[in-house]
């Protein structure tokens, strides 16, 4: 019998979505482990052994300051070069509101290939358009041409956004290299917070890096969907089949472990 | 404080960086401000404003340090642009700066700090960090800029504002404080002294409690100490104890007089007083009620408990009430109020009065893990003229503005998802807003109950202590007045959720410990701080608290600060010493602060209260928690009615015409606006969400979650408030309130026999014996109601001296209100319904009969025409309709219900249609009703124990015939349809032809801000 993937979930103070993000793991068919940011600095070996690291959302340290600033910081100072090593021996990892926020303040978003060593903060997510914290559904495209490996063979996801930093904001000339190179993975159908091109959540340039402010992991059961009671087919749109993907993807490096080197 | 650092002469100064948007168009925080000041008429000359954040560092670390701490942490690369020193205003424009007061908690500071510290190692450790706003307000003057100041950005009690850049050489210091034991000299006092006493030191004890405190002091032959008195008046407090509640009353019924002449509606409101337990009716009419919490509320749960009711846990008893949610675990609710902090500083009463009910859950048997979150607010008139404002008194915009954004920001980060609520508005409540939180958790059934241990150590988790929230406990039980926001800003709170996050992730680890759960009981720090936290937990064994223990905020507080300081964030377990060191590890892996305030138990149960070895305080936990006396207390009714002393207007409008009227009503008016801002997603479990339809524009009845993500069983939360009706009777406010919040419960699919109510009553000054007995008669009510609904009640919480004393002496009593909050378990979340209508063909049904009476109505608040004639719950009646339409449910029968009370029926079927966008063609005179009922009425009564249910052609019959077995009254209103119209005819032909959109749009517009 096979092993299921494990997906090692990152938790700080603030941190308030991981039971959302592990429930949506396990119903895609990985075990997860979720580990306190102090316990993975001193141990970095989860790391090592699991197969997927999912950063949730929540306000890590409050926000104060800036969202995920401190905690980005904090991962900067003590655990980028292990969380690099992830990435490099091919394993996936999604931030998901906070932790797309912790990702982008790291530099592992969009991670372009010059900036593996300095890491510098290219795109930010600040300030709604409308500065206060929104909490409404959303519809997300897919981008056709993206890299990334979490969205593969799906249209369109429906859930909701809960953030009041979400506005994803990136010069020009950012902008357009993500959406040559496929970075672009998801776009907003009604942009709801002034994100630069309605841009919901890109990838690195290897499609396994995923961060995305709204919430796939909020709609993964039958009564989630705000209009399940109307009778509509949610599975169509459901959020899960962003984690499956990235399990079944997780569970074939397993199996072939060679074909990461 | 000097400036040098002696041990390594180095130098400490105050940097000062700005963080500015790096594009000037890039400032949604500027923008906004604008956009406020501008809606307010605050400054029509302001063209611009532009926002930037402050950081003053205080430290000895080098302008290098500064610089990197600058670039690399306070400011975004992206889009932000770090200034150390002061930039000059940009086009002339007047500065304003916002910067809290020393010793107002700063979360954002506390956590720059340790982000500084980690980033710079030990160099950096001692620096202290304070942040504020700075604004340039371009085209303003200074006149503009202070009014903007005070209306908008600050509030004096917790913050300062500056009119240049606030560059201080160095931060104010606390000094360290040096035991100074105080004795009182109470036992010389006579009346007039004690009430002075009182008075002065903010005890709010009355006469007869002072004097018992003096007499137990003569005859124990010695002063009490300064701390011992604080603990008293804690303990003794209203807000602790519920005095007026528990005490003996004499009630006397006064003639009726109605203000309508020949209004009889009433008449027949009597309650009968012949077969009430603890109540004496005495040969010259007037009752005896010997504890009236325990003679009606109370009762009514223990006589339902010995008749059946066997799902309840813990009512009454603990922080929070509990029922039985499956076979393993159980659920929790408790609903707090926070009216007089956030009367004075709305954000920080607001986001602590959340954040302690949150507290309560975790305090709740060995703690429960906090699921929901409700909230409901009474304000006055958000339009109410700005020059009319009483001194003292905060706009009501701003003081919804900043509840809201408080209850945000503390649910949101302690990720809870606010689920429910409701908005009051009534000009009575101008000077008392009223402020109620309500906290759900979830907790093994095993785990409901904890008890302290002699020998137990008294450990505290979480924030530190400070001066803040001193006296909360004894101001919260007093009057405000126009000075108020002056004497007490120190018992005002700032919040800081992710303290209390922290402290929750560290309990909840220690409850399901592997070996066990490593505590014997816990609480929380509420009103009181540790005098009632530690006295409460150790009243059967007494208890021995070291002060100097608790760790502080800044150095100077006095040991009684240190006892009764209402700082947030803290938890107090009881922990058998040999489990310390596992408690204090998992605390200290998580970055929690805690602390051994010293042990449970003593050898005559006695409070025992030392400083540096030094016993400062000694008291009975016997005197402490009996020794209060129970005066008789005078109540009277007289059956007057308020109505007809409002502000109304006139309004001689068509039944189309109405409809809008009512759909603006900010009672009813969409809360999109307060919703949107809540996260109620969060935690995974949302089945029906506040908002209802596919496009989120219908007000759904009541919240249902799923708090085990691996069942489909659920919890609905829902709330009753009929605070109109009041004004006529409140025996009948208080019933359709509980109607209401069952009906609310029911209409999205919770079964009727498992639903738990608690009740908050806010009431003006019980001193007054006619406010005294209008509570009464709330809660009589409350005993009838929960007896015939079969509802327990699980919890409570009053607030019973709401009203405001201007400048000139006048006083505002708010109108009794009494909210009902009810939790009802859903066997099958996939069978709840939402209020959204859903198909075009299906029926629309109403279930119970409209009445003729408009008393206390919308339509009533709205046309200004009086009547005292309200709707009346029949108690005999109500409970089986209302299980009717729970069946119908269950059974999958119905495609979509809403109750039907706020603005009446055909509110209520607006709301349905333009939430499912579909069209509604109505018969009005198919409404159920018993003789005969006018148009107007038909459309805009609000009758209780109505429903409105949305039936497929499939099941019509076996709806009908289901109505029809059980005799449950119902009408055939019509049916929805493909147009885009609200269609209704009368008596007389049609009546009203209104586009959807208009009557959404009415309904989302008033409040969308």
């Amino acid at each position: 019998m096979n092993a299921k993937p494990k997906t090692l979930i990152l938790r700080t103070a603030g941190i308030n979505r991981e039971g959302d993000l592990i429930r949506a793991f396990e119903l895609a068919g990985a075990e997860t482990l979720t580990v306190h940011l102090h316990a993975l600095i001193d141990d970095p070996s989860p790391l090592e052994t699991c197969d997927i690291l999912g950063l949730p959302g929540g306000f890590s340290y409050g926000d104060d300051i800036a969202a995920g600033r401190i905690l980005a910081n904090r991962i900067r100072h003590r655990l980028l070069p292990a969380i690099r090593g992830f990435v490099a021996a091919g394993k996936p990892v999604i931030g998901i509101c906070n932790g797309f926020q912790v990702l982008v303040k790291t530099g592992l978003l969009p991670g372009f290939e010059e900036d593996a060593d300095a890491s510098p903060q290219r795109v930010t997510l600040t300030d709604n358009a409308l500065p206060r914290f929104v909490n409404k559904w959303v519809e997300l495209d897919v981008q056709s041409e993206t890299r990334c490996i979490w969205t593969r063979g799906i249209e369109r996801i429906e859930c909701p956004i809960a953030h009041g930093e979400g506005r994803f904001v990136a010069p020009p000339q950012v902008l357009d290299r993500l959406e040559t190179n496929g970075q672009v993975a998801l776009r907003y159908a009604t942009n709801p917070n002034g994100s630069d091109r309605d841009i919901a959540g890109i990838c690195d340039p290897t499609g396994l890096v995923f961060g995305l402010m709204p919430h796939p992991e909020d709609n993964i059961h039958p009564t989630h969907h705000t209009a399940w009671t109307t009778g509509l087919d949610t599975t169509a749109t459901s959020g899960l089949r962003l984690f499956e993907n990235a399990v079944q993807y997780a569970a074939e490096r397993v199996a072939q472990p060679a074909s990461n080197a | 404080m000097s400036a040098i650092d002696t041990e390594n002469n180095v130098a400490t100064r105050v940097y000062r960086i700005e963080v500015h948007p790096a594009e000037v168009a890039d400032d949604p925080v500027g923008r906004s401000v604008l956009h406020e000041a501008r809606e307010l008429h605050l400054a029509e000359a302001l063209r611009e404003v532009r926002s930037a954040r402050l950081y003053l560092i205080e430290t000895t670390l080098s302008e290098t340090d500064i610089d990197q701490v600058a670039r690399e942490l306070l400011a975004d690369p992206v889009n932000q642009r770090p200034v150390i020193g002061s930039t000059e205003p940009a086009d002339g424009a007047q500065l304003v700066e916002v910067h809290y007061l020393p010793g107002v908690m700063d979360p954002v500071a506390m956590s720059t700090h340790d982000a500084i510290v980690e980033m710079l190692g030990p160099r950096a450790a001692g620096c202290e960090v304070r942040t504020g706003y700075r604004y340039d307000m371009i085209g303003a003057g200074r006149d503009e800029a202070e009014r903007i100041a005070g209306a908008m950005l600050a509030n004096p009690v917790v913050q300062s504002v500056s009119f240049e850049p606030f560059a201080p050489e160095a931060f104010v210091k606390g000094t360290p404080y040096e035991l100074n034991l105080t004795h009182v000299p109470i036992r010389e006092l006579d009346d007039e002294g004690l009430m002075k006493m009182s008075r002065e030191a903010h005890l709010f004890l009355s006469l007869e409690e002072m004097r018992c405190i003096r007499d137990y002091y003569r005859d124990a032959d010695r002063m009490p100490t300064d701390v011992e008195l604080e603990t008293l008046a804690q303990t003794w407090s209203e807000h602790c104890v519920h005095k007026t509640l528990k005490s003996r009353i004499s009630y006397t019924e006064g003639e009726r007089r109605f203000s309508d002449a020949g209004d009889t509606g009433n008449a027949g409101s009597d309650i009968d007083w012949s077969s009430r337990p603890n109540h004496t009716v005495n040969d010259d009419g007037t009752v005896t009620i010997d504890n009236l919490l325990k003679s009606t509320i109370a009762a009514a749960t223990f006589e339902l408990t010995s008749d059946g009711v066997d799902w309840c846990i813990s009512v009454f008893e603990d922080n929070a009430g509990v029922i039985a949610f499956d076979g393993t675990d159980a659920v929790t609710f408790k609903v707090e109020t926070h009216n007089h902090p956030s009367a004075i500083e709305p954000y920080g009463g607001a986001a602590t009065g959340i954040g302690g009910c949150i507290r309560d859950t975790m305090g709740t048997g060995l703690a429960a893990k906090p699921i929901a979150n409700t909230d409901v607010f009474c304000v006055a008139d958000p339009q109410w003229d700005r020059a009319k404002l009483p001194k003292g008194v905060l706009h009501p915009r701003r003081v919804l503005k900043q509840v809201v954004a408080g209850v945000r920001d503390y649910g949101n980060r302690m990720g809870i998802p606010t689920v429910n609520g409701a908005v009051w508005f009534d000009d009575r409540y101008l000077g008392n807003p009223l402020v109620f939180a309500g906290s759900v958790g979830l907790i093994p059934r095993d785990m409901a109950f904890g008890e302290v241990q002699p020998g137990d150590r008294i450990i505290v988790l979480g924030g530190r202590t400070g001066r803040d929230g001193i006296h909360g406990a004894t101001f919260s039980s007093a009057e405000l007045t126009d000075t108020h926001a002056d004497e007490f800003s120190h018992a005002v709170q700032i919040g800081n959720a992710i303290t209390e996050k922290t402290c929750l992730d560290v309990i909840l680890q220690a409850r399901d410990h592997a070996s066990g759960c490593l505590y014997n009981a816990i609480t929380d720090c509420g009103a009181g701080g540790f005098s009632s936290a530690v006295g409460e937990m150790g009243e059967k064994i007494g208890a021995y608290v070291e002060l100097e223990k608790a760790p502080l905020k800044y150095e100077g507080l006095s040991y009684t600060e240190i006892w009764i300081s209402e700082a947030q964030e803290r938890m107090v377990l009881s922990v058998p010493p040999e489990k310390v060191a596992a408690v204090t590890a998992l605390a200290e892996a998580e970055g929690v602060e805690w602390c051994d305030l010293g042990h449970f138990g003593t050898d005559d149960a006695e409070l025992v209260l030392t400083y540096e070895n030094t016993e400062v305080g000694r008291l009975s936990m016997k005197f402490l928690h009996e020794g209060i006396p129970q005066p008789t207390r005078q109540a009277t009714w007289a059956g007057q009615s308020k109505i007809g002393n409002r502000k109304s207007e006139i309004l001689d409008a068509p039944i189309d015409r109405l409809l809008v009227k009512l759909l603006s009503h900010p009672n009813i008016a969409s809360k999109h606006w307060i919703v949107r801002q809540y996260d109620h997603e969060v935690q995974g479990g949302s089945v029906v969400k506040p908002l209802a339809g596919p496009n989120g524009d219908g007000p759904g009845d009541a919240a249902v979650l799923r708090p085990k993500l691996d069942s489909d069983r659920g919890v609905a939360l829902s709330v009753g408030l009929c605070t109109a009706f009041g004004d006529v009777d409140p025996y009948w406010m208080t019933l359709a309130s509980i109607d209401e919040a069952v009906r609310n419960a029911v209409c999205v699919g919770a079964d009727p026999s498992k639903i738990a109510i608690l009740d908050n009553f806010c009431w003006p000054s019980c001193d007054a014996p006619e406010n005294l007995g209008s509570l009464v008669r709330a809660a009589e009510a409350c005993y009838d109601g929960a007896k015939a609904f079969r509802t327990p009640f699980i919890s409570g919480k009053d607030s019973l001296n709401n009203q405001f004393t201007t400048e000139s002496g006048e006083t505002i009593q708010i109108p009794p209100t009494l909210l009902i909050s009810a939790m009802g378990i859903v066997h099958d979340t996939a069978r709840c319904v939402t209020m959204d209508a859903k198909a075009a063909g299906n029926y629309l049904f109403q279930v119970g009969v409209t009445t003729n009476q408009l008393g206390g109505s919308h339509l009533q608040l709205v046309t200004g025409q009086g009547s005292t004639d309200v709707p009346r719950v029949d108690l005999a009646k109500a409970p089986a309709q209302l299980a009717t339409v729970a069946k119908l449910i269950a059974e999958g029968l119905v495609a979509s219900a809403h109750d039907c009370s706020d603005g009446g029926m055909l509110v209520a079927a607006a709301e349905m249609a333009f939430a499912g966008g579909l069209g509604v063609d109505l018969d009005l005179t198919a409404v159920p009703r018993e003789g005969e009922l006018t148009d107007l009425a038909a459309c805009y009564a609000e009758t209780p124990t109505r429903v409105l249910v949305e039936v497929t052609a499939e099941h019509y019959d076996a709806v009908v015939k289901a109505l029809q077995g059980t005799g449950v009254p119902f009408g055939e209103l019509g049916q929805f349809n493909d147009s885009t119209r609200l269609t209704a005819r009368g008596n007389n032909g049609p009546l009203v032809d209104a586009s959807l959109d208009d009557l959404r749009n009415a309904w989302l517009k008033p409040l969308d801000w």
